[in-house]
Parts: C-alpha cells; structure tokens; sequence
C-alpha cells in the first residue's frame, strides 16, 4: 500500500515534502536573510508544482515574481530598515493557535474530500464556460495560448483593473516612502 | 542614491547579463500569445533586469531626478491600456471590445489579436516602471540623506 502511494506520487510527495521543509523553515528560522532565501525557494518549489499540474502560465508568474522580484525587494527592504540586527527573537505561539490551526487544518482536509477529481470533465469548472473559451479562442482571437486570449481578451476588464492595482502599488510606496527632499 | 556596486565581477556579469535579460523579457512579452507568458511576466522580467542595473551601476537618483520620471512612466503603462479600450470606443464600438477597432483591411479575429499585443505592451510597460519604482522608493531614505548633507 505504502509503496504503491509513493510509485504513484513519485513526483508529487519529495515536491509536497520541500514546500513544507521550505515553508516551516521560513517560519522558524531567526535570521531574517535566511527567512527571506527560504521562502524565495518556497516560491520556486511552488512553480514546479504549478507546472507539474500543468497550470505552466501561473508557474511562469509565480517563478518570476515569487522567487525573483519579490526577494529582491524583500532583500532591499530589510538593509533599508536594519542593516545590523537582521536577527528575530520570536515569542512563544500562543496555546490557542496552537490547538485551532491543527484543527483548522483538519477540517480543510476534510473538505477537500468534496473536491472533483482533478482534471474530472464533469466537474463544474470543467463543464460551465471553459469549453466554450477552448474550442472558440483561436477562431475569435488567432491567438493560440488561450490564456492570454481569456486574461486580455475575454476578461479585459479584470486585467485593466489588475493594471490599476499594480500601479496603486507604486503609487503608495512612493506616496509613504519618498519625502520632499527639498 | 544607489551607489555602484564595487566588485568587478557583479559589474561584469551585469554587462553581460542584462542586456540578455532584456532579450528574454521582450521575447517573453510577444510569445505570450504562443506559449506561456505574457504582458505581467514580460514586464517583471524587463523591470528585474533594470533594477538589476540600478543596483549594479547605481544610480544618481537625487541629482537627475529620473525617480520621479520613471513614476510618471507608471502612468503610461496605464494610459496605454486604457487608450487601448478608448480606441475602440471610436466609432460606436465598446470599450475594450477588440472586435471595434475601426482599421480597415483586418479581419475580427486579427483585430482582436492585435488588440491583445497592444494591451500587453501596457501590461509590461506598467509593471516593470512599478518595480523599478518601488525599488527607487525604498532607497529613498538615503536621498533625504544626501540631501540634507548637501
């Protein structure tokens, strides 16, 4: 039984072991340059999963930005703000977390029992409009990723305000971080 | 101020390496409509190589006042794509519906195609001016600093 789990999954369980080494070592360890590194590897590992489930557009995304501009700027903020103690003495979790997130975990277990098979063809996902953006991208758009025909064609609107979110973000960090040198 | 890195071997392999970035990224952008990628992925890509090159050869933020120009590029990714959506509006059509740009000689499909390519130069253009923008954001301390030293 075991053995026969780790054929199937031979790819799946030493991937699911490395987010969760890299994810809990980003939680417990003291140096915050480690934490940082740690969960850019993190990043990473989740972008190989991304593409094992064939979802290769978010596991581009989600290598780029996870793993590569968001440590940059992580790295940067932290010899922004302090440059010698980059060291973090972390309080004991309290009793209540301890016991509710174990169990909070449980019951999303339980959950995803409910879940369709992936990639199930009857499943609702699968069976309420992706058929007809499969089989009508290319003649609509001539374009053969359809991703990028759903997020720029099809869902344009979502993505021009995705735009306005990005560029909020460089708005903000201007408006709080930069003063008027003069 | 960002001031250049000092070791020969980060400044070389920026030469080396950024322009090759900046290939990729662009590669990246307009295969998008082939193959994975896209306007998002293009732009980081493009924005990472420059903020390679600030943090590699530095920058005189302060003194040539590009920081704040490149903000202002932030609002062009934007205006691009929303220029992008007005153009179709000429002409009765809806705004951002592809399918109304009023170019003649192009079937809809192609209309909608080349309204895909536009969009996601915006998209590139936006995020990579924002990455760059926040790495000059958060280097912003030592400006004051330079300046109020003289």
């Amino acid at each position: 039984m075991a053995t026969g789990i780790l054929m199937t999954f031979s790819f799946e369980i030493p991937l699911l072991l490395l987010l969760l080494v890299t994810a809990v070592g980003a939680v417990l360890v003291q140096d915050l340059i480690s934490a940082i590194l740690l969960l850019g590897s993190y990043s990473f590992f989740l972008a190989l999963v991304w593409a094992w489930l064939g979802a290769v557009d978010v596991a581009f995304v989600e290598a780029v930005v996870g793993a590569g501009l968001a440590t940059v700027l992580f790295l940067l903020t932290l010899f922004g703000t302090a440059p010698r103690v980059s060291r973090l003495r972390l309080p004991p979790p309290p009793m209540a977390a301890l016991v509710s997130l174990p169990l909070l975990g449980l019951l999303l277990l339980y959950a995803a029992n409910d879940l369709p098979q992936f990639g199930d063809p009857q499943s609702p996902p699968s069976t309420h409009i992706s058929p007809t953006y499969l089989e009508q991208s290319y003649q609509d758009t001539h374009t053969p990723n359809v991703v990028t025909s759903i997020l720029m064609d099809y869902r344009s609107l979502d993505t021009m305000i995705e735009t306005v979110v990005i560029f909020t973000a460089g708005i903000a960090c201007a408006l709080l971080l930069r003063r008027h040198s003069s | 101020m960002i001031r250049p890195h000092d070791s020969l071997i980060v400044q070389s392999l920026g030469r080396f390496l950024i322009p090759v970035t900046q290939i990729f990224g662009l590669y990246v952008l307009f295969f998008g409509q082939y193959g994975p990628g896209g306007g998002f992925v293009g732009g980081v890509i493009l924005g990472t190589s420059m903020i390679f090159s600030v943090l590699a050869f530095g920058h005189d933020a302060s003194r040539s006042r590009l920081a704040k120009k490149v903000l202002h590029g932030d609002g062009v990714g934007m205006l691009i794509y929303a220029g992008v959506g007005g153009l179709c509006m000429i002409g009765g059509g809806e705004f951002l519906n592809f399918a109304d740009f009023e170019i003649p000689g192009l079937e809809t499909a192609a209309r909608r195609s080349l309204g895909i390519v536009l969009t996601q130069i915006g998209v590139a253009v936006d995020v990579a001016v924002t990455a760059v923008s926040i790495v000059f954001s958060l280097s912003a301390e030592e400006i004051i600093e330079e300046s109020t030293n003289g």
